[in-house]
């Protein structure tokens, strides 16, 4: 059995296996397929000060190997979390991660202190690049100055790990990743969805109910892995990478390429199970490698 | 109920019609789960990248003595050709069971009116078993545009009464579901029906108007089947977006102010 453990800020994982924001619910959806415990963490969907609707029906479009969404955001805001969700939660023994989403750098900051709050969440996730969602979001997350701005304002407000997702929808998210570490982020996480659309030409319309949505799933995987390359050399934080894993060769390709962790996103929709799978399966790999501890292969593609 | 991915064999396949096929399918690692009238399954098309997510199905009927599933399809789109193509012997992974199903009313000898349109028809055969089974009094109402277009009309006439309407006159009274004599006939204590959103809505209407509780099951494109991804939402008479997976995809109709 190889060492898996591995660090991100003051979190420890017992494994590199997390789930990506929006793609696990809040885990419990997923209880009747795997033990939980046996990820290193998971992460729960985008948490806002306030309760969002989200966007209208059709959300969703399926693509080659990939899915559009334009769910933006849906949920019934942090104090619902706090009060309803936490506590199912907090007797788990493996890392729950909010995801933490808003319109202005206050409102990110005031959900960010609630969590503070909650003994047993360990970090939040920033998410400064959905592209679902006008005000905000996105909006940050494409300029240095607008990712610093926020980072800025929840680091004020939020004393534990904090894990900024930055979006690929720039000109350099290794601009933005250096402007989010010095403004304290203790880890980056990419990357989210690129933005894409689908047509329906019998009908002459998009497929999906704002024009535009997230790209996801096993299409993205080349670019994301590019990008946590260009990331790693970049900056001295750990990383978080995700786009595209479908199975422990992919989670491995992450790894190699610099991420200290990675996040299993869309695939849960394929396989409800391929999370613990994942996690088998890397450890599987290091021992018929000769691998002992994982940190040997983190980085090891410069 | 607790849910399961289960790669199960297909032991049977028959195609009803043109353009459909019924796949009954075992477990051979055991007995199936449980499953209610009116949930559904999330199925695996393998091979493929045009066809990346799973294909929810409804559940056709359960056949408990011989432990198999059956699943009515649709072929319209790759996925289900897919499905169609499987033979006998082949293994398709599975998750199920997802979902609410119909309510079972209480008591005994209640009268329930199935009303179906199309493939909608398909979950309406396990709820009438299912109905006979409790001692309720399952009638169905099928539509179609041709008589071609009504399958199972041999099973439904085993569970209950069956009324039909053609658009073309070809079986039963002429045109929709909805002006079939039945309705202004007889009282029912409900209602449940599965098909086109028109003809569901028109349905609800209906059972508005007769002061009968009415169930509808929705089939808005989905990807995760768990609640998760939150993609197959449907508005809520108080304007709030629900999952039609999770909170579906039966729902009173006064859930949805239809």
């Amino acid at each position: 059995m190889a060492n898996l453990h591995v660090n991100i800020g003051n979190l420890s994982l017992k494994n590199p296996v997390m789930t990506a924001s929006g793609t696990f619910g809040y885990g419990i959806e997923f209880a009747d397929f795997i033990n939980l415990e046996d990820l290193g963490g998971f992460i729960v969907k985008g948490t806002t000060l306030n309760p969002r609707e989200g966007n209208d029906y059709p959300r969703m479009a399926e693509t080659p190997a990939g899915m559009l969404n334009c769910v933006g955001l849906q949920n019934k805001g942090v104090d619902y979390f706090c009060e309803n969700i936490y506590p199912e939660l907090k007797d788990l023994d493996t890392n729950v991660i909010v995801n933490v989403s808003g319109s202005t750098p206050e409102d990110y900051a005031e959900c960010a202190a609630r969590i503070d709050a909650l003994e047993r969440i360990s970090a939040i996730e920033l998410n400064i690049s959905c592209p679902n969602v006008k005000n905000g979001g996105m909006a940050f997350g494409v300029t240095p100055e607008g990712a610093a701005t926020v980072v800025k304002a929840v680091r004020q407000a939020y004393n534990k790990t904090l894990i900024v997702k930055l979006s690929p929808n720039v000109t350099s998210i290794a601009d933005i990743a250096k402007a989010v570490e010095a403004e304290g982020a203790d880890s980056v996480s990419l990357i989210n969805t690129l933005m894409g659309t689908a047509i329906d030409i019998e009908r002459r319309c998009t497929k999906l109910s704002i024009g535009t949505g997230g790209l996801s799933g096993p299409c993205v995987k080349p670019v994301a892995l590019r990008m946590v390359m260009q990331v790693a050399k970049a900056v001295n934080i750990p990383i978080v990478g995700l786009g595209g894993i479908m199975n422990a060769t992919d989670a491995i390709e992450f790894l190699m390429a610099g991420a200290t962790a990675i996040e299993i996103g869309t695939a849960n929709f394929i396989d409800p199970a391929i999370t613990v799978k994942v996690v088998n399966g890397i450890n599987e790999w290091m021992d018929n490698h000769g691998v002992k501890d994982i940190h040997e292969i983190i980085g090891c593609v410069k | 109920m607790k849910k399961y991915a289960l790669d199960l064999c297909v032991v049977e396949k028959e195609f009803p019609r043109d353009g459909y096929v019924l796949l009954k399918l075992n477990n051979p690692q055991g007995a199936l789960p449980e499953m209610l009238a009116g949930q559904f399954v999330e199925l695996l098309i393998a091979g493929s990248s045009e066809t990346f997510l799973r294909r929810p199905i409804s559940i056709n009927y359960v056949d408990k003595e011989k432990g198999l599933l059956w699943l009515l399809i649709h072929v319209v789109g790759n996925g289900t050709k897919y499905m169609s193509e499987l033979n006998v012997g082949d293994t398709i992974n599975c998750v199920l069971p997802l979902g609410n199903g119909f309510s079972m009313p209480e008591g005994e000898g209640k009268k329930v009116l199935l009303v179906g349109g199309g493939v909608g028809t398909a979950p309406l055969l396990y709820y009438g078993k299912c109905l006979k089974e409790a001692g309720h009094t399952p009638s169905f109402l099928l539509g179609g545009r041709s008589a071609g277009d009504l399958m199972q009309l041999d099973l439904f006439e085993a569970i209950g009464n069956v009324y039909t309407t053609t658009e073309d006159a070809t079986l039963g009274e002429k045109g929709f579901v909805t002006n079939h004599s039945i309705l202004n006939k007889e009282q029912f204590d409900l209602i449940a029906t599965c098909g086109p959103k028109p003809m569901m809505k028109a349905v609800a209407a209906w059972a508005r108007t007769a002061n009968c509780e009415c169930e509808v099951s929705l089939e808005n494109m989905m990807a995760c089947g768990v609640g998760a991804c939150l993609c197959c939402v449907e508005k809520d008479g108080e304007g709030h977006n629900v999952c039609v997976c999770k909170e579906g995809p039966v729902f009173n109709s006064k859930k949805l102010n239809w």
